[in-house]
């Protein structure tokens, strides 16, 4: 029986643990099976691979991401490697200093994990929930714009416009992100909108 | 980029001049290496520091922070003076031949129509003779003294290898070895590219700089060929994608304008952006503006838009300044005119400059909310970090919410990378705590808000209750969703104009390009040029085929690139008059004699004669401008000036100060600085450890550059008595940091106007947050004043000085 392996295939096979017999499928003797079969198990073999591309600067290289768990199929992921996307046309798998340590960015220590407050003078942040933020925001935005929208300028002209309200909006958020961003701001008469295009 | 990082390998000489990109953009530089390794291509850089770019280049020359314009142009007088020129391109693909008003002229520094008063021109006279026929007058012979070849000729002239010298401070023979250099790329069988970078947006005439490599590469003929363009190598990830959907004062999807307040109705609206082509049989493809318009109106607003209510257009706002760019909004806050600010993955408190005028303006909001998946400075810019932030938090009344986001990890979507790939990515991890995508947060938020109007009425609720909403799950739209939307698709049967019998597409159907949208209200549309990311066919932007054909470098099935998945912009002018190609070793496209075909998306309708349409069909012309006409604020060409904050006066006219449009607030006029305060010459600049102020956050950046320092020369060391990693002061008109001084070979004092220019780098990576050491930026101590056309403010040139300082106080 004449298997083609690859490296990867046979590190899959190997490290998933499987009987002796498999190994002995991949052309092993019994004495080599029994010497497999406790060696360490390769660490990203039961791993889900993902495409992404690193958010940093524009060249966008392509990368693979190692998680355990499958995030597509409902299941809590979580992050264990990052490395360069061999078939992407541009990086080929190659990647900077900054892609290299992606992983060690998507788990910084300063990673926001709860909506947090400073109330007005206060010295600190305390936690607020999601419903209480939100509805907090809403309100404000609702208050503000009421006050504040000019409807028609000086000479009479609709103009719809509301400057007292301003939003700047990111440089690594994804196109859709971008659109119901800009749906949202746009459909309420905000005006002072941005990017970081400038910066 | 007219062009794409993978095509970077088809050229034959690299100029890298306002950009870092060995340093800042590591992997796309690699097909620069590539290019030299298999092509035997050159690389010249000119940049104020020996960057680590310069380290592998086969030329190198230092320039003056702020004096690109005056060194592009004379590289144009030398080209032009020694007949490195391609004619053929320049006569028959430029607006060479066109002939400008008499009235049009340059003198002191300044073209013609200045009002000092308003700091504004009238541009009048900055245009085309127009003839009886409705046409722009030509001559192709070029012999005519108002052509705008023979204009060109005479605003160059003053720009001599000695003007160069004497203003950019880099010695003649290097000038000339690099116009050398570069003029060997006017034969058709050579090509050029141009990377550049913030390191010429950010002046108050960075367009200008821009303008200026854009001319000399028309005249050389290398737009629109393999291994030529004007690459401008975007900063983030998705700022291209940002900027395309419109997320900008002024911007509506797709680079439509939104309305000011002289257009008070659709009719007003579309009068000015009809686009008649300004000579026979030209193409004009802007005639299409309204499709794309109306559109857009229909994806906002569905059945509200109609041709009756003029698509609705009330519901849109009108502006009574150009924009409401991040800079006038601090402005506006800084005077008490704002009270809510939203911050979405974004730190202005150290990406905007005057960051002491930012933490005043930020302490008047009412409430500042800022979205990010990182604890950022702006959310703390009222907490005390000794020296590091110096405020009073008890005194600051600003109420801060901070709300926790996913990153590129946990999210799917579409980010745009330089060369205008769209490329789809998945998640693959679990978002940590309770952070939440964008998407849901912006929902949620809209929802709300549209609640409390459907519940309470208010002032003009109409395009908010209005809105296209129409997500399986309100509160929580999918990816998918939104790029479907954006994409768009038909509402009524769409049917090909030239034979109604052929329908295109029924209700409902995805489209399949901006070709397919209508005017008339039956088609819809986000972002008209992403029309073709996601068809009938599935999500273009989600192809992974990697094949290229010929090694071209194009990689048309992968991932999708706007418009149209065309890889080279202007590609039609890769070709000859006739249609063949002036390099057939690198033919992209050719004429068969019927249409186009080659390796890329013709980016002229494909059936289009190459005698009779222009390549350059978004212009009315046809042709590309190296005349701008009215369509820049400070000028039709790009001429010297000077940054806000120099060394020397300019030579032209040592009363105008900086760009003499650039709009400048009261205030700020008042904190600028001259050089007899401060007469080092500061830049900003990356390091290829660091990406801006996220990494500080991540411990192996931090380790691998942890400290926030400042480049100096060996000279200026010596003359100011500090040492190498010694604790130093820069202080500026508004601000002081303490650094640790790098002295290096790196940096070197130029001679300008006679007199010895040292030059400051300064890194901009470090802040208060984060796992790096506490530092500052050089947004401490910039000037908040930004370009003339688009407000990208000044931060690669300005004056500062430095003193030796005792090592760190302990806290």
């Amino acid at each position: 029986m004449n298997i083609d392996l690859s490296r990867r295939g046979f590190l899959r096979l190997a490290g998933a643990g499987v009987a002796a017999t498999s190994l002995g499928a991949m052309g092993f003797g019994e004495a080599e099976a029994a010497e497999a079969a406790h060696v360490r198990a390769f660490k990203l073999a039961t791993t889900t691979e993902t495409r992404n591309t690193c958010p940093y600067c524009s060249v966008a290289c392509g990368v693979i991401m190692y998680s355990r768990g499958d995030v597509k199929a409902g299941e809590t992921a979580e992050l264990i490697h990052i490395e360069g996307d061999v078939d992407h046309p541009t990086n080929r798998g190659t990647l900077c200093p900054k892609g290299a340590a992606l992983k060690d960015f998507v788990k910084a220590p300063l990673r926001l994990t709860q909506p947090r407050h400073r109330a007005a003078g206060a010295s600190d942040f305390q936690p607020i929930t999601w419903d209480e933020a939100l509805d907090k925001i809403a309100r404000a935005l609702k208050d503000d714009r009421d006050a504040n929208m000019v409807q028609v300028n000086e000479n009479g002209v609709p103009v719809n416009r509301w400057t007292t309200t301003g939003f700047l909006a990111a440089s690594a958020t994804t196109n859709e992100t971008a659109w119901l961003t800009y749906k949202t701001v746009r459909s309420m008469g905000i005006v002072g909108f941005d990017n970081q295009a400038r910066v | 980029m007219t062009n794409s990082w993978t095509d970077i390998k088809n050229t034959d000489l690299v100029v890298v001049m306002g950009g870092n990109a060995a340093e800042a953009h590591p992997c796309g530089f690699k097909w620069v290496t590539e290019a030299k390794a298999a092509r035997g291509a050159k690389l010249i850089v000119v940049d104020p520091r020996y960057t680590r770019t310069a380290s592998v280049s086969d030329y190198y020359a230092p320039i003056r922070p702020g004096s690109d314009i005056a060194f592009l142009m004379g590289v144009i007088r030398w080209c032009i003076e020694n007949d490195k020129v391609q004619w053929d391109y320049v006569r028959h693909f430029t607006n060479a031949a066109f002939l400008v008003k008499d009235e049009f002229g340059w003198a002191d520094g300044l073209f013609t129509g200045y009002d000092e008063e308003r700091r504004d021109y009238d541009k009048d006279s900055w245009d085309y003779k127009i003839g009886e026929d409705g046409f722009a007058e030509i001559d192709p012979t070029l012999q005519d003294p108002r052509c705008v070849w023979n204009l060109l000729k005479a605003h160059v002239d003053p720009y001599t290898p000695e003007f160069v010298e004497n203003v950019c401070g880099t010695p003649k023979d290097r000038f000339l070895t690099i116009c050398e250099m570069i003029g060997e790329c006017s034969t058709p069988t050579k090509t050029m590219t141009s990377m550049y970078a913030l390191g010429w947006t950010q002046h108050s005439k960075g367009a200008q700089n821009i303008r200026g490599m854009a001319m000399l590469q028309l005249i050389l003929g290398n737009i629109g060929v393999r291994g030529g363009g004007m690459n401008a190598l975007r900063g983030h990830s998705n700022i291209q994608g940002l900027t395309d959907i419109g997320l900008m004062s002024n911007l509506i999807p797709g680079y439509l304008n939104i309305p000011t307040e002289s257009e008070p109705d659709w009719q007003s609206y579309m009068s000015s952006r009809r686009f008649a082509p300004l000579r026979p049989g030209q193409t004009s493809y802007w005639q299409n503006y309204e499709k794309f318009m109306v559109s857009f109106m229909k994806a906002m607003w569905g059945d509200a838009a109609t041709a009756q209510n003029d698509w609705a257009y009330h519901y849109l706002p009108k502006l009574d300044v150009p924009a409401y760019d991040g800079m006038r909004m601090f402005e506006l806050m800084n005077h008490g005119q704002v009270n809510l600010y939203f911050c979405q993955g974004f730190n202005p408190l150290l990406a905007f400059p005057d960051r002491a005028k930012l933490t005043e303006a930020f302490s008047k909001l009412k409430m500042l909310v800022v979205m990010d998946p990182l604890k950022t400075e702006t959310s703390h810019f009222w907490q005390n970090h000794g020296i590091y932030n110096d405020v009073d938090p008890a005194s600051i009344q600003t109420e801060v919410l901070e709300l926790p986001t996913t990153c590129f990890a946990e999210d799917e979507g579409a980010l745009v990378n330089s060369g205008r790939w769209l490329q789809w990515h998945w998640p693959g991890a679990t978002p940590p705590g309770e952070a939440k995508h964008d998407t849901w947060i912006m929902a949620q938020i809209w929802t709300r808000v549209r609640q409390l109007y459907q519940d309470e009425g208010g002032v003009f609720p109409d395009p908010i209750l209005n809105l296209s909403w129409d997500y399986a799950d309100p509160g929580d739209p999918k990816a998918e969703e939104l790029a479907r939307e954006m994409n768009g698709r038909a509402l009524e049967t769409v049917r090909d104009p030239d034979d109604p019998t052929r329908v295109i597409a029924e209700p409902g159907q995805q489209l399949s390009g901006f070709g397919e949208l209508r005017d008339d209200g039956s088609t819809m549309a986000g972002c008209w040029i992403y029309t073709g990311s996601w068809t009938e066919d599935g999500n273009m932007m989600a192809r992974r085929d990697n094949n290229d054909p010929d090694d071209t470098g194009a990689y048309l099935n992968w991932a999708f690139s706007w418009p149209a998945n065309r890889r080279i912009l202007y590609n039609r002018a890769s070709a000859d008059l006739q249609g063949r190609p002036w390099d057939p070793s690198r033919k992209l496209l050719e004429w068969n004699g019927e249409r186009w075909e080659g390796y890329d998306v013709p980016d002229i309708p494909p059936t289009s004669r190459p005698e009779d349409v222009g390549p350059f069909i978004m212009n009315p012309e046809g042709s590309s401008r190296l005349f701008s006409r009215g369509m820049m604020r400070d000028g039709p060409f790009p001429a010297h000036m000077e940054p806000f904050e120099s060394p020397m006066a300019n030579v032209f006219n040592p009363k105008m100060r900086g760009n003499p449009v650039a709009r400048v607030f009261a205030a700020d006029a008042e904190r600028f600085a001259t050089s007899e305060e401060f007469p080092l010459v500061a830049t900003s600049y990356r390091l290829t450890e660091h990406f801006h102020y996220w990494t500080k956050h991540n411990p192996v950046n931090a380790a691998l550059q942890p400290e926030f320092f400042v480049e100096i020369s060996e000279e200026l060391a010596a003359e100011k008595g500090i040492a190498k990693g010694g604790r130093v002061r820069i202080w500026g008109k508004r601000g002081q940091v303490w650094a640790k001084a790098v002295v290096t070979k790196r940096i070197r004092p130029l001679t300008c106007d006679g007199k010895t220019v040292h030059v400051v780098g300064i890194p901009l990576h470090w802040g208060f947050m984060g796992s790096a050491r506490k530092g500052w930026g050089p947004n401490s101590l910039t000037p908040f004043v930004g370009d003339a056309n688009v407000e990208t403010p000044e931060f690669k040139a300005f004056l500062v000085n430095i003193e030796p300082a005792s090592e760190e106080p302990v806290a």
